[in-house]
């Protein structure tokens, strides 16, 4: 219990001084997270809605592919990024290891198929007719796409909040495309990681409940943005 | 104009030679469609018959296999035409399909992706939530109404785009009985009559919905029209013994001609004689409906009476039926009768009971000579 008190008093100091270490490593995270769910918005989002809305042979297959993607380990994904940009690589030229685009590159390719396998479920669940009484009503095809998006704005905004809580969250891919350096690719939780290994315990819980913190900062704005025009 | 004088204008809407496949099967076989401008037509038939497939394909929403769609005369057959034409006509869905928001965001939906300026916008949400009694819902969230409200605010949304056809698909059929009576009227004056009538297609499964607000009828059976015409002919002059059935032409008798004279005919059915009105050679097999509520029932056959037929049966079953009760009969062949409760109570009908029914020659329709 001693332990999470010192973890806890400690947190709070490093946040109420402002610590400029601890401080750097949060933005950072914040900053590399939102990029890649961005980045997996525009890819999963597009695919997933696109994916809805048409029909072909193999759907089915690609659909369980996608909704398999959902589970993807992020070790198994740092695991490929890293052999992708390795030195011999077939992306080594670009020099990009242990940089933080490869962190972005590997987050993204976390959060896609959850962002994909959402939205394909939240512009399903719109009742099928839904699109030809849009169209009928004189829509063209993008302001279909635009009411149907908004239609299905709450599980869209679910799958935005899975993909950034599974991004923010993993550890495996960060530390093995990132390599934890300090000051250039160190994220809070391959910082967590490393404190705990060398027993700063406090430390360790300090910088995951500023994790925490920030996880439910970014939910309750997504949250608000979500829920905003719906009275109850 | 582009017509010469005295020639009339195109219809409204022609179909010619429509297909549609679905999963590789037909499921709609139409050689010839034709809507004319200023009438409401009504498609009717079981459910699986093909009414929203054939109202879909016609609001230009799904894709046929073949055939072609003129509206006015021109073709439907490019992408930019088909998006044109969706701009002037609008489909109401038998679910209300509203989106998320207010009555009136709602309402002004279509208006807002036709691109019409607001005071436009607003002036047309007020006057079609007005017709439809809709007014004091327009700032309520759409998705807390009642099945009426929200069918009523899909109307007032399809009509607010003043279309210049209308495509309705059973938007009554998931109503109780008061909301939708209410709501019939309500779409029977907003169709409007006369030159301001709206050239409309509506689908239903109902005949009395259908004689209610169409001109005209098609009847669909199995992705085909069966038979077309005015309400009442389709109604008391069915093609055959399917459209008998469907618009309630419940005793249907077949037999053989015995004796054809003076537009009168004999017909043997069941070892009995029926009289009818027709002119079928003696020998042809015919079939004849009878309505059941031109079928008198009396305990004792009359001694003096206009009605050509009376024959003896028994009482097999008795059904409600709206404010009446069927009551189906063995006379050696299978008849349904209408009664009120009290003409039920008088007779004392119980299963098993005889009577005698009887129906005019005049009350019979002859539907096919084979």
């Amino acid at each position: 219990m001693g332990l999470i008190w010192e973890g806890i008093k400690q947190a709070l100091e490093l946040l109420w001084t402002l610590d400029p270490e601890v401080l750097g490593i949060t933005l950072f995270s914040l900053k590399v997270s939102i990029l890649a769910t961005l980045a997996s918005l525009a890819l999963g989002g597009g695919a997933g809605v696109a994916l809805a809305l048409s029909s072909f042979p193999g759907k089915r297959l690609l659909i369980s592919l996608i909704n398999t993607g959902m589970g993807l380990p992020p070790v198994v994904v740092g695991l490929f990024v890293l052999i992708l940009l390795w030195r011999g690589g077939p992306l080594g030229f670009l020099g990009l290891l242990y940089t933080p685009s490869a962190i972005i590159l590997a987050q993204t390719i976390i959060a896609t198929p959850i962002i994909a396998g959402i939205s394909l479920a939240a512009i399903q669940q719109l009742p099928p007719d839904l699109r030809l009484q849009i169209l009928s009503l004189g829509a063209s095809r993008r302001q279909m796409l635009r009411l149907l998006v908004r239609e299905a704005r709450l599980p869209l905004m679910a799958a935005v909040m899975a993909g950034f809580g599974g991004v923010i969250s993993e550890v495996g891919a960060s530390i093995m495309v990132g390599g934890n350096i300090k000051g250039s690719t160190r994220v809070l939780t391959t910082a967590t990681v490393m404190e705990a290994g060398k027993g700063n315990f406090d430390t360790a819980i300090a910088l995951s409940l500023i994790l925490l913190a920030l996880m439910f900062t970014v939910n309750t704005v997504l949250t608000h943005i979500q829920q905003r025009d719906r009275p109850r | 104009m582009s017509g010469s004088a005295g020639q009339a204008p195109p219809p409204a809407l022609e179909a010619r030679g429509l297909t549609v496949l679905r999963g590789g099967v037909q499921v709609l076989d139409l050689p010839e469609l034709v809507l004319e401008a200023g009438t409401v037509l009504a498609l009717i038939g079981p459910n699986g018959s093909g009414k929203t497939t054939l109202l879909k394909t016609l609001a230009g929403l799904q894709p046929r296999a073949s055939g072609s769609i003129r509206f006015h005369g021109r073709p439907l057959d490019t992408r930019s035409g088909l998006a044109a034409y969706r701009k002037r006509v609008t489909m109401v869905f038998q679910a209300p399909l509203l989106f998320d928001g207010t009555v009136r965001m709602n309402l002004e939906a279509g208006l807002r992706l036709h691109g019409l300026p607001v005071p436009e916008r607003e002036a047309r949400v007020l006057a079609m939530a007005r017709r439809f009694g809709i007014t004091h819902l327009l700032d309520r969230q759409a998705r807390k109404l009642s099945g009426g409200e929200a069918q009523r605010t899909s109307l007032a949304r399809a009509f607010a785009l003043e279309p210049e056809i209308l495509f309705l698909d059973e938007p009554f059929s998931a109503l109780d009985p008061p909301t939708r009576e209410a709501l019939l009227d309500d779409l029977a004056l907003a169709l409007g009559q006369g030159q301001a009538r709206t050239t409309a297609v509506l689908a239903t499964h109902d005949q009395d919905e259908a004689l209610r607000l169409a001109d005209t009828l098609a009847v669909l059976h199995q992705g085909r029209v069966v038979q077309t015409g005015r309400g009442i002919d389709v109604v008391n002059r069915p093609a055959d013994a399917f459209v008998a059935g469907f618009v309630g032409m419940e005793t249907l008798l077949a037999g053989r001609v015995t004796a054809s004279a003076g537009g009168l005919f004999r017909l043997a059915v069941g070892g009995r004689e029926v009289e009818s009105v027709g002119v079928p050679a003696p020998g042809q097999e015919v079939l004849v409906g009878v309505r059941p509520e031109n079928v008198t029932l009396s305990l004792h056959a009359a001694a003096h009476s206009s009605a050509r037929n009376s024959f003896p049966g028994t009482v097999t079953r008795i059904v409600p039926r709206g404010p009446c009760f069927k009551v189906e009969l063995d006379c050696g062949f299978a008849m349904a009768a209408f009664v009120t409760p009290r003409s039920l109570e008088e007779l004392d009908l119980v299963p098993g009971r005889q009577v005698v029914a009887s129906f005019k020659a005049t009350a019979t329709h002859l539907i096919s000579a084979r």
